[in-house]
């Protein structure tokens, strides 16, 4: 099952970084970028996505305000929240939202567990 | 032991040390992780002076042309928070995080988001980790980088007569094998160390019990 997965992040280097770890691990998903909410909301508003990735600290609606709103239009899509701010009400707030949370720096190691974690989900969904 | 505001009893100061030491820690395996380095701390210090003291002893460390990644935090106490590094030393630093197979021009084109990106992680990391520490939650702002000397990276100009004392706790960090030496910095003011200390008592009681 190949899967298309949307990374939301302000930052060049934290894209870069996710995009490096992604193809390593899953060379044939497709992976989008968006540098930004709306950016983000106009690319599942496509239909394309099955899995989405959030930064948590960026400029204008933050990760987990879009994380909400993802929420609400995809009760059953795998999203995970990707910050470097590990305070537990953060990890709390994400967990609300039924979404994973992955620590920045990112190792493909965290990226791996979460992207299999979301296949299954997808695949017992499919089934 | 009693103490004004803008003091610190040893155990008050010693518990700091403790939490900054813990927080930046965290900081620096998510420094190690990044540039695939190990990076070594100093052991924290953690002083009551003036703004213009603060830059001094950053500048005394070192050249006084600096780069900082800077983040502000609030919540029961606030300040900011600064990765400081020599301007020198700042492409090298890029270099080892995007790898070393990027030519120089792409390393110069990503310096200022790259060093921003890394401020982020490296100080989120200490910052929620102290937070977590103290059970407290911190409103953490986006990262800004800025460059000057040890005057302009600490506002020497802008303080005020109440912002001109604050609680300055550094740490020195060094990338051992890029010859990367910085510093984490956190600045707070005097308001907020009196809401501090009450946190910091909470914390040694918890120790103790």
């Amino acid at each position: 099952m190949k899967c298309n997965v949307l990374v939301v992040d302000d930052s060049k280097l934290a894209r870069m970084v996710v995009a490096s770890a992604f193809t390593k691990i899953r060379p044939d998903w497709e992976l989008t970028e968006a540098t930004n909410a709306e950016q983000a909301l106009d690319i599942l508003g496509q239909g394309r996505v099955d899995i989405a990735l959030v930064d948590f600290n960026m400029p204008g609606v933050d990760g987990l305000e879009l994380l909400a709103r993802i929420r609400e239009r995809h009760p059953k899509m795998p999203i995970a929240l990707i910050s470097a701010n590990l305070q537990h009400e953060i990890v709390a707030r994400a967990r609300e939202l039924d979404a994973a949370f992955v620590a920045k720096p990112l190792t493909e190691d965290g990226l791996r567990g979460f992207l299999s974690g979301a296949a299954l989900r997808l695949r017992k969904a499919a089934s | 032991m009693k103490s004004g505001v803008g003091e610190l009893t040893g155990i008050e100061q010693d518990a700091l040390a403790e939490i900054a030491n813990i927080g930046v820690s965290r900081a620096a395996t998510s420094l190690g992780q990044m540039v695939g380095e190990q990076v070594l701390l100093s052991v924290p210090a953690v002083r009551i002076v003036t703004r213009r003291a603060a830059a001094r002893l950053v500048e005394n460390n070192g050249p006084p042309k600096l780069i900082a990644v800077q983040q502000s935090f609030a919540g029961p106490f606030s300040g900011r928070a600064l990765l400081i590094f020599p301007q020198t030393q700042s492409l090298e630093l890029v270099r080892a995080i995007v790898g070393d197979q990027h030519t120089i021009e792409d390393v110069i084109d990503l310096e200022e988001e790259a060093l921003a990106e890394t401020g982020n992680v490296i100080l989120n990391a200490c910052l929620a980790t102290i937070a977590n520490l103290l059970r407290r939650t911190m409103q953490i702002s986006l990262p800004s980088v800025i460059r000057g000397d040890g005057a302009t990276l600490f506002e020497v100009d802008n303080a005020g007569q109440d912002g001109d004392r604050v609680l300055f706790l550094y740490i020195d960090v060094t990338v051992k094998a890029r010859d990367v030496h910085g510093f984490i910095a956190l600045l707070m003011d005097l308001p907020s160390i009196t809401a501090l200390k009450g946190i910091v008592h909470d914390f040694i009681d918890d120790v103790g019990r």
